[in-house]
């Protein structure tokens, strides 16, 4: 089985924090970190390779610093790895980005099981997976929690829907986007770090996959962000003051008045 | 031809049609009105009478019925190539749909093979009537920030917005619409097989209650949700989660509220240990009353908040639970 996983180095948000004054994310200080649902993808992934054997690769498209969230994967077990860097992938959106990954993709070739996080959490779009699936004519199970059988042909996978979920079954190849899984990805191991020391990072431009620099970056990207501002916050909040008998009250009587 | 005209896509749910779609066509009216153009409900399958009677209900003026064949429906793959042979002869300026599971699935792939723009989760759509150009605003960053998107040079402008974020209004003057039918012969793809469809044992949907009380890490321990069940239950609502708690596995994710969980807007949200993470604001601000319990008077929950009690919730809720029940009803 040759398996790809796609990782999207991101700043954790649970730490980023807005200067009030300019309106602007503080980045500085704020740690980066391999997108959580992408981390899903790549433990989903270390457990189908465990059953089938075969091969992880492990692509990404960042700034030459998101080389770190690949060496974490390589440490974990992967067998290879792809970085995407140059000026021309910078300011993409979604369609542009999936378009670069997807040349990546072909480039590489031969890939069985296309793995993704369901989404980034810093964009939150969800949209990367799907739009590389359709980008390479294969078809795209969205929102997968589990992985039920592999076979010689088949994939069978649990995905959600609305109202409960669905069992389905692919042929390869087929991608895969992944919600967060019960199961937390594995810490490394010292055999597996050492072992992932020899194993080269390799950096791809937009020659090397054959793209259109016209469809990467912000040039083949179609949308625009022409503002940010923060949320509006509510800062009208009435405190309720009083002993706990007279907050109680309180509580009860606006309850009562909605 | 010209780009013109908004569609909804219309998703399918049990018998009957998503509450997103009729939502959807609600905002679509003032978008329309704003361009001068027609809001068109696109549709596969077998139009019944009753889909065309509610849809012109909330305002759509043509529906475009795409035949797909008997259980195809929830082919994305399928559903996508029709919705581009539709697009490449009717040219819409907008299309819109809910940010559901299908919808974030097939929206992806309609944009992608038209090469256009597609902007995920809005929370307002507005017209810049100068450029006749969609105006998307959606948080990013876990609710961090708002961004305003525009995709001014690519057509059709694309969007999806999820379910209770706009509020769904009849149309005063319904038309009737005028139905169009349209049957393509696409070819056909390889795609996946459905191979069992389990429908939730649990029946807890916290995006369809009007009363959540929700508990955060504050509570200190798994067994704070036994309280705040409590009252939710004296409340008739549901219980809801912070992503600290559902962390910790105090509370399984179903309950969550925020950026990785739900998205949710009640006529009354409680939020007992919430300290008030932007993910979690993300998911509940839309709520029309929030009242927030916790120690710290300066927690970030009480800026969202209608509402606030700072003290201990567990000094706080039983005397509510008391009070209640000796007042009778609540």
């Amino acid at each position: 089985m040759n398996i790809l996983v796609c990782l999207k180095q991101v700043p954790d948000t649970q730490k980023v924090k807005i200067d009030p004054e300019r309106n602007t994310l503080i980045r500085k200080g704020v740690p980066s970190i391999t997108n959580p649902l992408d981390e899903s993808a790549l433990e989903l992934a270390l457990e189908v390779r465990s059953i089938t054997g075969g091969k992880i690769t492990v692509l990404t498209m960042g700034i030459p610093d998101s080389e770190e969230i690949l060496r974490d994967g390589l440490s974990l077990g992967a067998d290879g790895a792809y970085l995407l860097t140059h000026r021309d992938f910078a300011g993409a959106d979604t369609l542009a980005t999936s378009y670069t990954l997807s040349m990546a993709i072909k480039e590489l070739g031969g890939f069985d099981l296309l793995l993704f996080g369901k989404q980034a959490i810093d964009g939150d779009t969800a949209q990367v997976g799907p739009e590389v699936a359709g980008h390479l004519g294969i078809p795209v199970v969205t929102f997968v929690t589990n992985v039920q059988k592999t076979a010689k042909d088949i994939i069978v996978v649990e995905r959600m829907i609305e109202n409960g979920k669905e069992i389905v079954e692919a042929e390869y190849p087929v991608l895969l986007t992944v919600v967060k899984a019960a199961q937390r990805l594995r810490i490394p191991t010292l055999e597996g770090m050492i072992k992932s020391f020899d194993i080269p990072v390799h950096r791809l431009g937009v020659q090397d996959i054959g793209a259109d620099s016209s469809r990467c970056g912000l040039k083949g990207s179609p949308t625009r962000v022409k503002k940010i501002f923060s949320p509006k916050m509510n800062s009208k909040v009435k405190f309720i003051e009083g002993s706990i008998d007279e907050k109680a009250k309180k509580f009860i009587s606006i309850v009562r008045g909605i | 031809m010209e780009y013109k005209n908004i569609w909804v896509l219309v998703e399918k749910q049990n018998e009957g049609i998503h509450p997103v779609v009729f939502e959807l066509l609600s905002k679509g009216r003032s978008l329309k009105e704003a361009l001068g153009e027609r809001l068109i409900a696109v549709f596969f399958g077998k139009l019944k009478d009753r889909d065309k009677a509610e849809l012109e209900r909330y305002g759509a003026e043509e529906i475009l019925a795409i035949h797909i064949d008997e259980g195809m429906d929830e082919n994305h793959e399928l559903l996508a190539e029709l919705a581009c042979m539709a697009v490449e002869e009717e040219r819409p300026q907008i299309i819109l749909a809910g940010a559901t599971i299908n919808g974030r699935t097939l929206m992806p792939l309609i944009a992608v093979q038209l090469k256009t723009g597609l902007t995920a989760d809005c929370t307002e759509l507005r017209i810049d009537k100068d450029r006749e150009i969609l105006l998307q605003t959606r948080p990013a960053f876990g609710g961090n920030i708002m961004a305003t998107i525009e995709c001014a040079d690519s057509k059709p402008q694309m969007a999806t917005v999820r379910p209770h974020v706009f509020k769904m209004k009849k149309t005063r003057d319904p038309v009737k619409a005028k139905v169009k039918s349209k049957r393509y012969s696409p070819v056909m793809r390889r795609t996946v097989r459905v191979l069992e469809t389990i429908a939730q044992e649990e029946k807890m949907d916290i995006t369809r209650t009007d009363i959540i009380v929700s508990g955060g890490r504050g509570l200190g321990k798994a067994d704070g949700f036994e309280l705040i069940g409590e009252l939710s239950r004296k409340l008739g609502g549901m219980v809801g989660a912070s992503r600290g708690a559902v962390d910790l596995g105090w509370i399984s994710h179903a309950h969550q509220v925020g950026q990785t969980g739900r998205t949710v807007s009640p006529k009354l949200y409680v939020a007992c240990g919430i300290s008030g993470a932007v993910q979690h604001l993300a998911g509940m601000k839309g709520s029309e009353t929030i009242i927030a319990i916790n120690e710290d008077p300066d927690a970030t929950i009480f800026e969202a908040a209608d509402y606030g009690i700072v003290g201990d919730l567990y000094d706080i809720i039983p005397r509510i639970l008391k009070e209640m029940e000796s007042s009778g009803r609540a």
